[in-house]
């Protein structure tokens, strides 16, 4: 069986599971945020009264962060009011950050457990060796009914990273680059498992790129398998036991790649699709109106301090603004501690509070028509940041940092030489 | 639940993604009639106005990919669609459906089978489907039996308050 398979199969009481076999689980954690007023509405509509277990629930309130609206406020005042009725402890208010950043932060997130969310990101915590998947607010619902939900096996999909990246290369390259390789829908209801010595290589906030991205291909869920380097991270996060879970070696993957990332260049996805990932050097003048650091995918501390590094000394270029924005209060504060949020604003950039940020067009930093953005987030559908007639470009960290100097996209080789990396998620 | 539903086609191309089913800037919404006006914006703002109560949305693969959104499936629901058809689903958008009534069926060659304005038949315990206008017939994959049960149901709220019940 595959670690995956044993996660399942413990979960629903079973010795063995087989793929295509639908199995009833019970869920360790399940994380509501703000989008979802709709979860509270279903759980009342399924004539539910008391949460199963108010200790393995948690609403995170990010995607709203501040409210921007009548309607958003009222959603967020009544999740707060349905936290105090049902003595759900775990709320993290709009001061927090986005879930898959927090829920880790907050020691809520080891390896071998069962997370469901109501946020398709829910794959980046493959990264810890957890079963992480997106839901809708009904199935979620039915979990707070119930502590179970229903799931199909998957099958999974062997991904195998060589090679050392080149200086200015990141992870949000490497998962791009795969993206364009295999195409939008390579994953659908199955898992992907990432291995070999690249992924070894990466520090965990890496690994949490190309496990958050997974969904991109249609996964259900991700898997690294857990090394010390995520064992201790966890560890100090959490007073959980837990027990790390292997693949046995008679596993049979329903497909098996491999990448050598060794002179893997820069890589830009075109709008309006996340598998449009082409070279830097490919591309030919594209004038960017705004540039967006953060997310669950691009917000995390060593993001904004490759961003800090390329931009010091420079000044954004007068045509084009820069918006960064820290996945999580506790990024937040070390980039204040390191001094580069001084850098960032000192070059022109505007910080808003931790949070989704305008990822998902819902505020703080829309896109009028005609308008170009170059993003760290993980999605350039059209109309996903504001108007249908925007053009969202997907993009590095680094090469985030470099067109905000330019203007233009602009390959961030030569603006840094990116050796020591942080390595904090 | 019917197990033969009747409509027009409405067709649609690959990778519709749930921005363009449900454009992010209405998350905020939870009346259903009033996020069944923003059905398929992504795709055209107008998109809503050529909903008839019954239409069968044939969509090319990978519908519904993204995010989480159930928004995604209520206003498709609301807006009156009676069904899906595709060559492939995204997941999370195939549970939403599932979970709140909405009939998906998945068939490989279905985009080479129906034009726009076309009648279609659909058995949903068969999985399958006639086009009425030009008389054809195609077989799309059977829905589970797990999946079928919810289905008859209404979808997982009226199936569990049923279960509530039995006990």
């Amino acid at each position: 069986m595959h670690a995956i398979e044993k996660v399942l199969a413990r979960a629903s009481g079973k010795r063995e599971v087989k793929p295509g076999e639908i199995i009833q689980a019970k869920i360790d954690l399940a994380e509501v945020n703000d989008l979802y007023l709709q979860t509270i509405k279903s759980f009342y509509e399924m004539k539910g009264t008391k949460v199963w277990d108010p200790d393995k629930i948690t609403f995170i309130l990010d995607h709203y962060a501040p409210a921007p609206s009548i309607q958003a406020a009222s959603n967020q005042k009544e999740m707060r009011e349905f936290c105090k009725e049902q003595g759900i402890k775990h709320l993290f208010d709009v001061n927090e950050g986005v879930c898959h950043q927090v829920m880790v932060e907050e020691g809520l997130v080891w390896p071998g457990m069962i997370l469901v969310a109501t946020d398709s990101h829910t794959t980046t915590h493959g990264a810890f060796g957890a079963l992480g998947t997106g839901v809708g607010a009904t199935d979620l619902a039915t979990i707070m009914l119930t502590g179970e939900l229903w799931f199909k096996v998957p099958e999974v999909i062997k991904i195998e990273i060589n090679g050392k990246l080149k200086s200015g290369v990141m992870a949000k390259d490497v998962i791009l680059h795969i993206l364009s390789k295999l195409g939008t829908d390579a994953a659908v209801y199955k898992a992907i498992e990432y291995t070999g010595e690249t992924v070894a290589e990466m520090s965990i906030a890496e690994r949490m790129v190309i496990c958050n991205m997974a969904v991109e291909m249609g996964a259900k869920t991700s898997y690294i398998q857990p090394d010390e380097k995520i064992i201790a991270y966890v560890k100090e996060r959490t007073g959980k036991t837990f027990e790390i879970l292997k693949t046995d070696d008679d596993y049979e993957y329903a497909a098996s790649y491999t990448f050598n990332v060794e002179d893997l260049k820069p890589q830009v996805a075109l709008p309006h699709s996340v598998d449009n990932g082409v070279d830097i050097d490919k591309i030919k003048e594209v004038k960017v109106d705004q540039v967006f650091i953060g997310t669950c995918t691009g917000g995390r501390l060593e993001d904004i301090e490759v961003a800090a590094r390329i931009i010091k000394n420079n000044k954004i270029h007068r045509d084009t603004r820069l918006l960064v924005i820290p996945a999580s209060k506790e990024v937040l504060e070390k980039a204040i501690e390191k001094g580069y949020m001084t850098t960032l604003i000192k070059a022109g950039a505007t910080f808003t509070s931790p949070g989704c940020g305008p990822c998902l067009g819902t505020h703080q930093g829309l896109l009028a028509p005609g308008e170009v953005c170059a993003t760290t987030s993980s999605r350039n559908f059209p109309g996903r940041m504001g108007s249908t007639e925007a053009d969202i470009y997907l993009v590095s960290p680094a090469t985030a940092a470099a067109i905000a100097i330019t203007g233009k996209i602009t390959d961030p080789r030569g603006y840094i030489e990116m050796s020591g990396k942080g390595g904090e998620a | 639940m019917k197990d033969l539903i009747k409509g027009k086609a409405i067709v649609v191309g690959k990778n519709i993604d749930t921005d363009q089913i449900y454009p992010g800037r209405y998350l905020e919404l939870v009346d259903p009639n009033d996020i069944a006006k923003h059905a398929m914006e992504g795709v055209d703002p107008n998109f809503y106005k050529r909903f008839n109560p019954g239409d069968i949305i044939v969509a090319d693969k990978n519908f519904g990919c993204g995010s989480s959104r159930e928004h995604a499936v209520i206003t498709l629901k609301t807006a009156g669609v009676a069904a899906v058809i595709a060559p492939s689903f995204a997941r999370i958008f195939y549970r939403n459906a599932i979970n709140l009534g909405l009939p998906l069926i998945t068939c490989a060659n279905i985009t080479e089978f129906v034009k726009e304005g076309e009648e279609l038949e659909v058995t949903l315990s068969t999985g399958t489907i006639k086009n009425n206008t030009v008389t054809t017939e195609i077989q799309g994959d059977e829905l589970p039996p797990f999946v079928l049960e919810m289905i008859s149901y209404g979808g997982i709220k009226q199936y569990y308050i049923h279960k509530h019940e039995e006990k």
